[in-house]
């Protein structure tokens, strides 16, 4: 793997630009491999790098149906952080944002790690008790939360003129979560398929993983691609929002839904925002990226959906809420909207497994799975490597459904 | 936003309903006659198709009815909308 | 005179209205009509821009929304970031400035960044910055980048709105085809909404100069708008950008600058039967190296500021093309006096129908562009055979390049319509269509004017499935034109050797910096465009997006049909939020709910918060001098030692009623409701199917087949929603009708030792004794002279009268209380008191104790699971949990070790208060001021099996030890509240 740095930039600046390698190879497709993961986003590619690097397996296959990084590492909301509620969650989420805050060196690819804090902005109550409950929680595995008063948040966030005194919905404190962070999305992408790649791992773009191949004792032997068969023991699907239409062709069924969820970035601006801002009032969350677009995400579309799509319903309301916290933002426009699918377990809480097809494994139902990247790349890749789940992932297997245990996130009643 | 087609009031934004989950088959008579195994995944491994599904929606700001609409999860194309619940 | 390039006549300016604006500081002249743009041309200022990364110098390149070159800002009043030049109207007293540079474009200090131009290649930023940290350089980074400021709030009375609408046929441009189909559709009959997002019909007409049936097209265009506005039938909107295209054919448009209706702009949510998307082609820039000079300008763009504006952009122009359309602009250029000193044409021959006109002027056919010179203004360029050697210099102050069109499919595209790659016209043209929706005009591929008005009148004609009305269209005549030919070269030879030979103006990508990502392997469209940020600005590429595409066909050997476009996404061109959200803001966008006690509150100054479902409730009502905490003691000693009130009208309530409305409530409750007695009621928990707790609430039997069911406030909507979805998928042969009666009665709750006492007062006809109206039991007559029903449900735990009357009664009731419970001391207290008692209870609230997985038993509640019933929602699934055996978080009450200590809500518990996996929380703690002492509900696992244990809470600095106990602190036997 080529090094980069400031001297190798230099160097290949005086010799026009003409020596850069490929950041990734396109190796032939071999008929065999010890591993094939389906799906080169940003879970699939943190496993392979797993793999190699942890378990010493690096005849891997990594194929992707399009593009390297265009699924939703390509569409999120670009943050980081480890704000949960449960004992399952927060020591996965507080690993995952340790390996974020090193990545940078250990892929040498500048991922632009910003950790520039997140505040949730509370306008209710109850609220304020759920997240106050998930501060005092999250202190136990060595996450930070802190309460914040209102006039802290207005001092650290000037553009942040709504929800005054007199509004609708006035603000009555924040809480501050100094690990959040931002980073460029796609670099993770392309940092892990180099870092990978350079360590033996292939990846196969433009590989359409048509179905999954069962022998005759009922485990999987190989996968059928839009570029032929390719036989291994082991196959991983990472491919969110796509994993039934793949475990489908195996006969196998999972509690999974797949929805749409969107995304818009307003046009670039000098910085009038420093830190992530989440308001979970009225279900939107905002930050600027240092292109100086803001990056507003909200709420999932109604009704599950395949179709990469904007509800207008469902945008507006995440314009109005917006709105209501920064109405100095009435004037700026909106440049770009997008959406991605991901798919939903019953519990709104990711699922890492083995499944009832032997050599079948899923790490899927990532809501939010940005964040989960080099965690869930590290767990995926013990999983698939020992057959054991890694204890961080060990809660969220298929199993917990056999009985109805359901890690809800939310910390409320039922979902209606 | 999708233009839903109400048997009741004929077609309507989707502003006016309330997404109302996927259609399942019909709730057994005798849950405790259903297989545990039975039981979780009615409960819980709903319909995922590339393609038509047949899901509920309840027309909260119009005449209060729900009703059933079939929807390509690609195109978003509906194609049928009915009084009849069940799958 | 509004500068030295403006030509005496022509033009759509006027010349009797002229207007002043200031841009960076100093002051213009221009004329009503004229764009920031073309008034700045007509000054003769040519540097108006400096680049995004590199701080190049730059200038205006074209003559619409598609501009790469000068973006400003507006301040003041019209505050708006990031506008191109080209579309923004100079209007009296505008103040503009440049963005991106400092202080001015003429004297950048970021101009240094040119200086290392070669170290900032594409993608530069991902290999460096790593050292110390990333941290140390992105404050630099985010300053540098962003380009404008954002703006303030707008003015006072700056207001938006939205308006719904329903048509026929949208028609999105009003171009020739565009205004030619709207004609064919309208005269039919057909409702038809015009929408263009120029300040003035016409289109492309208004750059050329054209004859159309002997008159000109101004003419034309004029007549057909006449006859427009005169039908009912159509609504013609200009200066509205049609920025999205929807499923089901919603479409979006925003009109703006409305200000003679006081309002900024106006979202339409147009739901059209049909689309005829009618948005013309834009021009594409060819590239060699610094293409990016001020001074290069796209050839429609010269025929515009020349037609349109009458500004003569240069003196003397070469033009540099390889199509057809570039010569109509040589004609228009020589009229307006501009001197041709040549035509650098990639191609090796050029017809005489084409060059007709153009007699005189050197044809370099042939040939392109190897260098430009001239830094801050083009000063001359030198060419050079593709085939052969030796550059030829030309002097000139205009560099007019025309690298061919491309029909705009953005909005195609985004109704997802196929595209496909025409190489005969070298672009990418709409394919299948997946909505009703058809493209007309330039925005199809024809490019001629004449097809331009048949495409019109048949796709007008087509689109109501009229076709035959097409030929009773009158099409204008109009001069023949040749068909429009291009030889699609994408690049200079030179561009490929030389830096700054630029792909995507606007974000300073150049050739070189593709081919160091192909180098790299990012040879996907998609890939390149994230890697480079080529096509990502605000004019989404318009201008060079084939450019990008082509230099991946070249490079991999394919077709830039196999190569294919990037996703094209909503808006089709930046709009405000402010006109996406209209007028939903502040209590639009969250409508109040209040009770008719709301006033009273506020007047004794209570504390008012929402409490759930839009709900405002008083929290507490602070005497003077009182801290929350002494006024919640205060309240709470009321109730139990006197007489409280509280106004519970936003509790959900619903009316059931029918044949099978008990065994219908018997399947929405955990309790059996069937074999209640008429008159009274019975607490139970609703489940989900898959055992979770949605809600709990009282319900009584008014009769045999009538029961009032009670919910929670926050609740209540999801409550009426899962009970009429089992009735309409589950039970749809039930006879059960449901009414939502919340807020239809209101109610003041009197509660207390003295509760009686005070309802006597008030005076009713009820029979209130103990014997006569137990608790639990529901009786209707009147109160205070008014009709009402009287509940005894107690969520305090003292004896408790709810008394329900009509909203219209219940200010007098309150009224009526207050006046009868004086004598008793009483007091009304609000949720902060409540929330004390029912703690003290041990009374259950679903947004503290029911936590994701807990069940009935988990709560002590197993009572509520009627054993005989076969079968209720969530019942099996309750079951089917709990056979896994293992421990479950159940409810206990907690005593702190200290008494004084007061723990916080959703504190963990833990081993020993270690930092470990916690074994439970506390769900609720209040300050109890009968047991003056703190007293605190929590889940904990096991808890029922450890009572009289103490556990730890843990806290981030503190270990705070409590005693289990069960979780009742006042009245465990229930005597009160029966009382």
């Amino acid at each position: 793997m080529q090094r980069y740095s400031i001297f190798s930039l230099a160097r290949h600046a005086l010799a026009g630009h003409r020596n850069w390698q490929r950041a990734w190879r396109s190796p032939p497709l071999k008929e065999k491999y010890e591993v094939i993961i389906v799906g080169a986003g940003g879970h699939g590619l943190a496993t392979a790098y797993y793999l190699a690097k942890n378990h010493g397996v690096t005849d891997v296959a990594v194929l992707e149906r399009g593009w390297l990084g265009g699924g939703n590492v390509a569409r999120n909301t670009v943050t980081v952080r480890s704000n949960y509620l449960r004992d399952e969650s927060i020591p996965f989420y507080v690993k995952s944002v340790k390996l974020f805050e090193g990545l940078t060196r250990e892929l040498n690819f500048n991922l632009m790690y910003s950790k520039r804090g997140m505040v949730d902005i509370v306008q209710t109550y109850p609220k304020l008790r759920n997240l106050r409950r998930r501060m005092l929680a999250m202190d136990i595995f060595g996450s930070t939360y802190k309460p914040m008063t209102v006039s802290e948040i207005r001092r650290r966030i000037p553009a942040l003129t709504g929800g005054g005194t007199d509004s609708r919905l006035p603000i009555i404190a924040g809480m501050l979560h100094p690990d959040a962070a931002v980073s460029r999305h796609d670099a993770v992408a392309w940092g892990y398929a180099r870092a990978a790649d350079g360590r033996g791992v292939s990846i196969h773009e433009h590989t359409e993983v048509k179905s999954l191949r069962r022998g005759s004792d009922g485990a999987i032997n190989g996968v059928e691609t839009s570029r032929g068969e390719v036989a291994a023991e082991k196959v991983a699907l990472a491919v969110s929002g796509h994993t039934t239409t793949l475990t489908e062709t195996a006969g196998l069924r999972l509690p999974l839904r797949t929805f749409n969820l969107t995304a818009f970035v307003s046009e670039p601006v000098k910085p009038v925002i420093n830190m992530i801002v989440n308001c979970p009032d009225l279900g939107v969350y905002l930050s600027q990226s240092d292109k100086g677009e803001l990056i507003v995400g909200g709420a999932p579309d109604p009704g599950q959906s395949f179709r990469r799509d904007i509800k207008q319903t469902v945008f507006e309301d995440s314009v109005c809420a917006m709105l209501e916290l920064f109405p100095a933002f009435k004037r700026l426009k909106l440049l770009r909207q997008w959406g991605g699918h991901l798919d939903f377990a019953h519990d709104a809480s990711p699922i890492m497994s083995t499944t009832d097809v032997p050599g079948l494994f899923v790490s899927a139902g990532w809501w939010g799975g940005y964040k989960a990247i080099p965690a869930g790349g590290l767990t995926l890749a013990h999983l698939v490597a020992t057959g054991e789940p890694h204890p961080l992932m060990a809660p969220f297997t298929l199993n917990r459904f056999r009985n109805l245990e359901f890690i809800s996130e939310t910390g409320t009643t039922a979902v209606f | 936003m999708l233009e839903i087609e109400c048997p009741f009031c004929g077609s309507r934004d989707e502003r006016e309903f309330v997404y109302g989950g996927p259609a399942g088959p019909r709730r057994p008579d005798d849950p405790e006659g259903v297989s545990d195994t039975g039981w979780v995944d009615r409960l819980i491994v709903p319909e995922n198709p590339l393609g038509p599904v047949l899901e509920h929606w309840w027309h909260l700001r119009g005449c209060g009815e729900w009703v059933t609409i079939r929807r390509d999860t690609q195109t978003h194309e509906t194609n049928e909308a009915r009084r009849e619940q069940c799958r | 005179m509004t500068g030295l390039r403006r030509l005496s006549e022509g033009g759509r300016i006027d010349r009797h209205r002229p207007v002043r604006f200031e841009f960076n500081g100093k002051n213009y002249a221009a004329f009503s009509g004229d764009t920031i743009a073309s008034a700045l041309l007509a000054n003769g200022e040519s540097l108006t821009a400096r680049s995004f990364k590199l701080h190049r110098p730059r200038g205006i390149i074209s003559a619409g929304i598609e501009e790469p070159g000068t973006i400003v800002e507006l301040l003041d009043g019209d505050a708006s970031a990031n506008q191109p030049a080209t579309i923004v109207q100079a209007t009296d007293g505008l103040r503009i400035k440049s963005v991106g540079c400092w202080p001015s474009p003429k004297l950048d200090f970021g101009g240094i960044n040119q200086l290392f131009a070669s170290m900032l290649p594409a993608a530069f930023y991902y290999k460096t910055f790593f050292w110390p940290s990333w941290r140390l350089y992105e404050p630099l980074i985010r300053r540098a980048a962003g380009r404008a400021f954002a703006p303030r709030c707008p003015p006072d009375g700056g207001r938006y709105e939205a308006r719904n609408w329903h048509c026929d046929v949208l028609v999105a441009g009003a171009g020739p085809a565009g205004l030619m189909a709207a004609l064919t559709a309208a005269r039919s009959g057909s409702r038809v909404l015009l929408a263009d997002q120029g300040m003035e019909a016409g289109g492309s007409l208004l750059d050329q100069i054209v004859e159309i049936g002997g008159n000109s097209a101004e003419e034309w265009v004029a007549d057909t708008v006449a006859e427009l506005s005169a039908m009912e039938n159509v609504v013609h909107l200009q200066n509205s950008l049609v920025w999205a295209y929807r499923e089901h054919n919603l479409i979006l448009v925003c009109e703006r600058d409305l200000h003679r209706e006081g309002i900024l702009e106006r979202n339409w949510r147009v739901r059209a039967k049909r689309v005829v998307i009618a948005t013309g082609s834009t021009e594409r820039m060819l590239v060699f190296p610094d293409n990016d000079r001020p001074g290069i300008m796209l050839a429609s763009a010269v025929r515009s500021y020349v037609n349109r504006f009458a500004v003569r952009p240069g003196t003397r122009a070469v033009v540099v093309t390889n199509n057809d359309s570039a010569y109509s602009a040589i004609r228009d250029m020589l009229s307006a006096g501009i001197e041709v000193a040549a035509v650098v044409d990639s191609r090796e021959s050029v017809s005489e129908t084409v060059s007709r006109g153009t007699g005189g002027i050197e044809l370099l056919s042939g040939h392109e562009i190897a260098r430009v010179f001239g830094r801050r203004r083009v000063r001359g360029v030198s060419v050079m055979p593709i085939e052969g050697r030796g550059e030829q210099h030309i002097d000139c102050d205009l560099v007019a390049v025309s690298g061919g069109w491309n029909p705009s499919v953005q909005l195609w595209s985004q109704s997802r319509g196929a595209l496909r790659y025409d190489e005969a016209l070298a672009a990418f043209v709409p394919g299948k269509a997946a909505q009703p929706a058809v493209c007309a005009g330039a925005a199809a591929g024809d490019f001629t004017l004449e097809e331009a008005f048949m495409g019109g009148a048949r796709v007008g004609a087509n689109i109501i499935g009229e076709p035959e009305l097409a030929h009773g269209m009158k099409i204008p005549a109009v001069d023949q034109e040749p068909p429009y030919r291009i030889q699609p070269i994408w690049h200079a030879r030179s561009a490929s050797v030389r830096p700054h030979s630029f792909v995507d103006i606007l974000n300073d990508v150049t050739l070189q910096d593709l081919h160091i990502a192909m180098r790299e392997g990012f040879r996907s469209v998609e890939l390149m465009k994230r890697y480079t940020t080529a096509g990502m600005g605000m004019d989404q590429g318009r201008t060079g997006n084939m450019a990008v595409i082509s230099a991946i066909a070249d490079a991999s050997r394919k077709s830039p049909g196999d190569v294919g476009v990037t996703t094209f996404r909503s808006p089709t061109a930046p709009v405000s939020f402010g006109s996406i959200a209209g007028i939903r803001e502040a209590s639009v966008a969250l409508p109040y709910r209040h009770t008719p006690v709301t006033e009273w509150n506020i007047e004794q100054d209570a504390v008012m918060y929402e409490a759930g479902a839009r709900w405002r409730r008083p929290g507490y009502f602070p005497r003077p001098g009182e801290t929350m905490q002494d006024a919640v003691n205060r309240e709470a000693r009321a109730v139990r030692e006197s007489v409280g009130v509280y106004d519970g009208s936003p509790l959900g309530t619903f009316e059931i009623k029918g044949k099978d409305a008990p065994r219908f409530l018997d399947m929405l409750y955990t309790s059996s409701f069937s074999e209640l007695a008429v008159g009274q009621g019975r607490y139970g928990l609703m489940l989900s199917d898959d055992g979770l707790i949605l809600d709990d609430g009282v319900s009584f039997r008014l009769g045999k087949y009538r029961y009032l069911a009670s919910t929670s406030t926050a609740h209540a909507d999801a409550v009426y929603r899962h009970m009429t979805k089992f009735l309409a998928i589950e039970r749809p042969n039930w006879e059960v009708w449901i009414a939502d009666l919340t807020s239809q009665w209101a109610n003041a709750t009197i509660c207390g030792p003295l509760a009686r006492k005070t309802l006597s007062a008030l005076g009713t006809d009820i029979d209130i004794s103990r014997k006569g109206f137990p608790f639990m039991a529901l009786r209707e007559g009147t109160v205070a002279g008014f009709p009402a029903r009287v509940a005894r449900v107690s969520f305090t735990g003292e004896v408790s009268f709810e008394i329900n009357v009509r909203p219209r009664d219940m200010k007098a009731l309150w009224a009526a209380v207050m006046e009868a419970g004086r004598e008793f001391g009483i007091t009304p207290v609000g949720s902060e008191t409540s929330h004390v008692l029912r703690v003290e209870k041990g009374f259950l609230s679903t947004g503290h104790e029911v936590d994701g997985t807990v069940d009935p038993f988990d709560l002590g509640m197993g009572w509520v699971m009627s054993r005989k019933k076969s079968d209720f929602i969530g019942k099996r699934s309750v079951f089917l949990r709990r056979k896994s055996g293992k421990p479950r978080r159940r409810l206990v009450g907690l005593l702190t070790l200290d008494a004084r200590r007061v723990l916080p809500e959703g504190a963990p518990i833990t081993n020993g208060g270690r930092k470990e996996p916690t074994e439970g929380f506390v769900t609720a703690s209040v300050w109890s001021a009968v047991n003056e002492r703190s007293v605190a509900l929590a889940l904990l696992e096991d808890g029922r099996d450890q009572l009289g244990a103490e556990v730890h809470i843990r806290l981030p600095d503190e270990v705070i030890a409590a005693t289990v106990t069960s979780p009742c602190f006042h009245d465990p036997e229930g005597k009160l509240l029966r009382g």
